[in-house]
């Protein structure tokens, strides 16, 4: 599941089964579900059934009541349509996910010693069972790692072939089921049964299936049942109105003007959008757990980042070198060099290449130079080469001052440099290191043979395009914090370079927490994304938690979303995604509101025209006949709603401008358009069925 | 139109907007329970009462206890009422010698003054005596126009305080409304009436003998008390059977004027209330605004359909605007924009006769009230009104910024929308419906004074009237007949309590609702943006559902008109 394979609306594997799937849809139990859209399929049964007896019993007009019949079923039908290829979508996906789950056999321990077991179904595998998983082996069921440390191939969910290393301890001990262990041995401790592992779960996600309404669409749905009651209101008193008047209007006539009254735009789109908008996060290789977790992703107010990975990259790079008094450049960067070029951390490599691209040092061969490398140790701090008799050491500047002043070094001579302008030179190379550091660096001292040569400016590299990104998300009113374990003094130059509003220094999983509970006190929402087991209480405790996928199960238990791809960055979309479930839905809603004046304006005159000719007046569009007008509105109103299927599976396009600036544009585009729209729409299917003979 | 009508309506509106903030800034006080002028001399008496009453102004209540209150409250006012009616003819202060009012009249007549509606199936200066005038119809016009205040000030404590449980005292908050605000200033306008001209006395009616020597018998009493009270509080029953059009309620143009803006000051200075008290007056102003362009659109029609006239009489050689039903003494403008205002408001006062409008003319006033009457509105009750429509134009438009809706930082969800569209549903519930079985029913059809689609608007307006709680009449309908006092005495209380119960609830769910800090992501409800979707939604929601019922109407006795043909 790349991001890439974005399947195109048009694709006939979809469509073809939707087509069958709107028929099976018109189940009653199916239809109940969608108030709108059952209105207008019991009262297509209650028109049908007239025609019939007309039908029989012989009526006047039966060609145009039969074709109003049609667009009245067509409009359900169309309904189910849009559903069914939202769901379609979807289906597909879960398809190649349901590959992945198939039959698997588990090798079950039987015994305490960790070796012995049996082979059993995969599927009869209950939580807390304990199964050895070897080469080759396809995990079971979604799991723990209890022992051993094996490369993984997650492609069956993320899509992405190249293996990932999953170990028991740290925070990247979850194994989901139907990955396959492609090294080493594991003992994976099942935390799902068959049927709610992490698989079955993103198949009924992607395939509808579990569509619950969310919030909002139950708002919504309120909203628009309220107004298919004022139009049951509207439309039922007009008999008596028009009795009054001495006329009377066709049953199957006032079942048009109701139909085509009563927000059947929206309501046969609502759950189409929903899905859409679920399998849009899909896409995006994040699992939302909930429709409901989507929603609040719109609502976030503040948003909570780790820098390491999300704001800057993980690594810190060399920048700069600060060679101490009579020491240059050139020789600091020298010796850096040398003591790097067997580093392979990205910090090493980054100096060798600061080096190279600033003082032309060119690369030198290790062994040509018979030197060793003294590698970094917990207990050192540093890391250096030896060569020549001459040892030079990097490392944390208190680490290099010690190493420098406790003359561990055991090269003779060294004690020549007197005292006082030693400690002249540690003093420099002190306030060089504040220097660096109250810029938001890491500095990396330098010495050559108990000399202090400088130090190397290490530093966070912010993204590229992140301040940008802030910049946008300011614009869409969310506030960024930036959360880091660094000190409150590099935190703050960081986070003024990547253009944070705010950030919390020293963090630990409890002032994590309270941060979050501070701003929800506020009234405000709050996401993040975590992975380690300590972040779960704060995942759990933000209104949008966004695990990653490598993280631990604890913290994929806790969020309300998951990212297979374990990008931190992703929040930013998630939001999106979520502003633009809301958006499409507001847009619709307007446009099939804004609709109705147009249809009035189709109808009304028609069907009062017999007894009050004068009404024809009313007849702005110049439709052809009562009869031509009526017919037009109504296959107008049930065509709308195939045309707008590709708007309401793609969204409504989210742009950063500010509220005030978005909702004029939409209200010009969906409300200005929904009025202007339907009346050159009726006209022109006016002319057309006039053209044809139709009516 | 001439210059110097639009000047007149521009005097208006002029007075109007002057009054907003001083009387806006004087009822946040009053209802914050702050100290005022009148503070010294009201506030024993408010403590009396609330002991008398057993509750204190620090007590407050959830919003169930204050729906129950004001329910009780109303069910009391109604019951006394009616036997005061029912037994006026032995009760004292009766000099003309009125007989008891009869058992459907008096229902309808105690559920519309309760209502704040003030619909008269009957003629004030031949069927009620002094003591029903004053002791029965003049204390449900101060309760009644208080009670929607109250609702009004609970509705605004729900945006205003960042999350609690209680949205105020009922008691507390009728009570500041009579004494601090419709009582002050009903004294003042009724020693300006009086000055003016208006009666104001227990006397008996007065005989008289006319120069041709005919004996006619000349209707007076308490009316400038109950003039004041009757604009002030939008109730709008005239003490005469005239109304607002008779010379003793309504002298000159001066009294006029102060009768409109008497209407519009209290449902206008609200929306100050409300801004003031959310801390943003230009909140306040944007609802204001809102009003103000559907109130100019109205007065526009009105003003130019009636200024234009009949091209019947037109035809005959009869030039000018339509006079018919006016009086001269105010004249074409006048007239138009007392019939807008009598119409926006819930007041329902006339001062002229507004089935003899033309069709347009008389389409506007039937349209405002079909909108709810949420264009300045009913004291209290246009207010929460508008925040009915408010919800629902926030809540549409407002996901189309892509957040879960939010009005003054308060979310708008499930339980606020049922609330809102349950209140709006019983609008056209109750003017369709009954004029639906009226239309069809002969012994209701027979009450129509006038054939065609006239007599049809004479129909839809009365229960249009009595379900928004206006209470003026088309003219025309011989509206006391017992299915007309019960229909419409019922479309009275749908169109008053099953507004008022899901506004207090819609109050109660917001007061517990975290207030959401504004940001550049939440779509600002104080500018023109805010404004032109409230005036869309208002008018297609509200008013997309009466356009097959206006088309039989108004509009084709327009249409027919043009073509030569009167009703």
């Amino acid at each position: 599941m790349s991001q890439a394979k974005s399947a195109s609306i048009l694709d006939s594997r979809i469509l073809i089964p939707a087509i069958g799937a709107a028929f099976t849809k018109l189940n009653p139990r199916t239809l109940a579900k969608n108030p709108v859209m059952f209105v207008v399929a019991t009262v297509s049964v209650l028109t049908t059934v007239l025609f019939l007896r007309d039908l029989i019993v012989g009526g006047d007009n039966l060609g145009f009541s039969f074709q109003l019949n049609l667009w009245l079923w067509f409009t359900v039908l169309f309904a189910n349509f849009a559903e069914a290829v939202a769901e379609g979508r979807g289906k597909a996906q879960a398809d190649s996910l349901r590959k992945a789950r198939t039959e698997t056999q588990a090798k079950l321990l039987t015994s305490g010693n960790g070796r012995d077991y049996k082979m059993v179904a995969g599927t009869s595998l209950k939580v807390g069972d304990i199964v050895l998983v070897e080469a080759g082996d396809i995990i079971p069921s979604d799991g723990e790692v209890i022992e051993g440390v094996a490369s993984v191939n997650e492609a069956a969910i993320t899509g992405e072939s190249a293996p990932v290393i999953r170990e028991s301890g740290g925070d990247r001990s979850a194994v989901t089921g139907g990955t396959q262990v492609l090294s080493d041995v594991i003992r994976v401790r099942i935390t799902a049964a068959a049927g709610s592992t992490f698989i079955d779960r993103m198949i009924s996600l992607v395939e509808g299936a579990q569509h619950r309404k969310t919030p909002n669409e139950i708002a919504l749905n309120i909203l628009l049942a309220g107004m298919t009651l004022i139009f049951v209101l509207a439309t039922a008193t007009i008999p008596s109105f028009a009795s009054y008047a001495g006329g009377s209007i066709p049953v199957i006539v006032l079942v048009a003007l109701f139909v085509t009254l009563i927000p059947t735009t929206i309501g046969a789109l609502l759950s189409a959008i929903g899905i859409a908008g679920m399998d849009r996060l899909v896409r995006f290789n994040v699992l939302a757990m909930s429709g409901r977790a989507v929603e609040a992703a719109g609502d976030v107010d503040t948003l909570l980042l780790d820098k390491t990975g999300t704001i800057t990259l993980g690594n810190r790079q060399a920048t700069e070198f600060r060679p101490v008094r009579g020491v240059s450049e050139q020789e600091l960067a020298d010796a850096a060099q040398l003591a790097s070029l067997a580093d392979e951390t990205p910090e090493g490599r980054s100096i060798v290449v600061l080096a190279k691209e600033k003082y032309a040092i060119r690369g030198r061969d290790m062994a040509s130079l018979k030197a060793t490398f003294v590698p970094f140790t917990a207990q050192t701090r540093m890391s250096g080469v030896d060569l020549d008799g001459s040892q030079i050491r990097k490392g944390a500047v208190e680490a290099v001052l010690a190493h420098v002043s406790g003359g561990t070094l055991p090269v003779a001579g060294n004690t020549a440099l007197a005292a006082s302008p030693q400690s002249q030179t540690v003093r420099e190379l002190q306030s060089i290191a504040e220097e660096i550091a109250k810029a938001g660096g890491t500095p990396l001292a330098v010495a050559r043979d108990g000399k202090l040569l400088g130090v190397i400016h290490l530093k966070d590299i912010v993204k590229g395009g992140i301040r940008d990104r802030f910049a946008e998300l300011r614009k869409m009113g969310i506030r960024t914090v930036m959360i880091t374990g660094d000190n409150p003094m590099t935190a703050a130059a960081i986070a003024a370079e990547a253009g944070v509003d705010d950030f919390l220094a020293q963090a630990t999983p409890e002032n994590k927490l309270s941060l979050i509970r501070e701003e929800q006190a506020k009234g405000k929402l709050v996401a993040m994304c975590g992975d380690g087991t300590n972040d779960a209480p704060a995942l759990a405790q933000a209104d949008v938690g966004v695990a990653m996928n490598t993280g631990t199960v604890a913290a994929r238990e806790a969020g309300n979303m998951v990212d297979l791809d374990s990008d931190p960055t992703k929040l930013i979309e998630i939001v999106e995604i979520g502003k633009q479930l809301l958006m499409t839905r507001g847009a619709l809603t307007t446009f099939s509101i804004a609709n109705d004046i147009a249809k009035y304006f189709a109808i009304i005159p028609a069907m009062f025209l017999a007894f009050y000719p004068q009404l024809g007046v009313l007849n702005i569009m110049g439709l052809a006949t009562p009869q031509s007008a009526i017919l037009s509105a109504i296959i107008f109103n049930a065509l709308i709603i195939i045309a707008l299927i590709p708007l309401s599976l793609k969204g409504v396009k989210y742009r950063a401008v500010g509220a005030g600036a978005l909702l004029s544009r939409n209200l010009l585009i969906y409300g200005l358009g929904g009025i202007v729209v339907p009346f050159i729409g009726i006209k022109a299917i006016d002319v057309v069925i006039t053209a044809l003979g139709l009516a | 139109m001439t210059l110097n009508g639009w000047l007149q309506i521009l005097v208006f509106c002029g007075i109007l907007i002057v009054l907003v903030k001083p009387l806006g800034a004087y009822m946040t006080r009053v209802f914050s329970g702050e100290r005022t002028l009148l503070s010294p001399v009201l506030v024993p008496i408010e403590r009396g009462l609330y002991t008398l009453a057993g509750t204190s102004e620090r007590e407050e209540h959830h919003w169930t206890t204050y729906a129950f209150a004001l329910l009780m409250f109303n069910l009391a006012g109604t019951l006394v009422l009616y036997f005061l009616l029912r037994l006026q003819d032995v009760l004292p202060l009766n000099p003309a010698g009125m007989p008891a009012v009869g058992p459907d009249l008096s229902f309808n007549t105690a559920i519309s003054f309760v209502a704040n509606t003030n619909w008269q199936s009957y003629g004030g200066e031949s069927t009620m005596s002094y003591l029903s005038q004053m002791a029965g119809l003049a204390v449900q016009n101060f309760v009644s126009a208080a009670t929607g205040m109250a609702i009004a000030i609970g509705l605004i404590r729900a945006f205003s305080r960042a999350s609690g449980k209680a949205i105020g005292n009922f008691w507390v908050d009728m009570t500041r409304a009579v004494l601090y605000i419709l009582l002050p200033i009903c004294i003042v306008l009724t020693l300006v009436y009086v000055w003016l001209g208006v009666p104001q006395t227990f006397g008996p009616y007065i005989e008289a003998t006319t120069l041709e020597g005919v004996k006619q018998t000349i209707a007076v009493g308490p009316v400038a008390s109950q003039l004041a009270i009757k604009m002030l509080g939008t109730n709008g029953g005239g003490f005469f059977n005239a109304n607002s059009a008779h010379p003793f309620e309504n002298p000159d143009n001066i009294s006029n004027m102060i009768q409109m803006l008497s209407i519009f000051a209290i449902g206008a200075a609200f929306t100050n209330v409300f801004g003031r008290m959310v801390g943003n007056q230009r909140q306040g102003w944007a609802i204001l605004g809102a009003m103000g362009i559907l109130f100019i659109i109205g007065v526009t029609v009105v003003y130019w359909a009636e200024a234009s006239g009949n091209p019947i009489m037109h035809a005959m050689g009869l030039s000018g605007g339509n006079m018919e039903g006016k009086e001269v003494r105010f004249g074409i403008v006048m007239s138009s924009l007392f019939a807008v205002i009598t119409t926006a408001a819930s007041c329902g006062a006339v001062n002229a006769m507004h089935g003899s409008f033309t069709a347009l003319g008389g389409l506007i006033p039937l349209i405002n009230m079909q909108l709810g009457e949420v264009i300045v509105g009913g004291v209290g009750a246009g207010f929460y009104g508008i925040v009915l429509f408010i919800i629902i134009a926030i809540f549409v438009a407002g996901l189309m910024v892509g957040r879960t809706p939010e009005y003054l930082g308060k979310k708008i969800e499930a339980k606020e929308m049922k609330m809102a569209v349950l209140a709006i549903l019983c609008l056209p519930l109750a003017m369709l419906v009954f004029t639906a079985i009226s239309s069809v029913m002969p012994s209701a059809v027979a009450s129509v004074g006038t054939g065609g689609p006239h007599g049809f608007s004479e129909i839809i307006y009365a229960y249009t009237s009595a379900a928004a709680n206006n209470g003026s009449a088309f003219g025309g309908l011989t509206a006391n007949t017992p299915w007309y006092n019960i229909t419409l005495g019922l479309g009275m209380l749908m169109g008053r309590f099953l507004v008022i119960i899901p506004a207090l609830a819609i109050a109660g769910s917001l007061i517990a609702k975290k207030t959401v800090p504004a940001s550049v992501g939440t779509f600002p409800t104080d500018g023109g943006l805010f404004v032109g979707l409230l005036v869309g939604t208002i008018l297609i929601v509200g008013g997309l559902t009466f356009f097959p019922a206006l088309a039989l109407g108004p509009i084709v006795e327009h249409l027919a008109m043009i073509a030569g043909q009167a009703f």
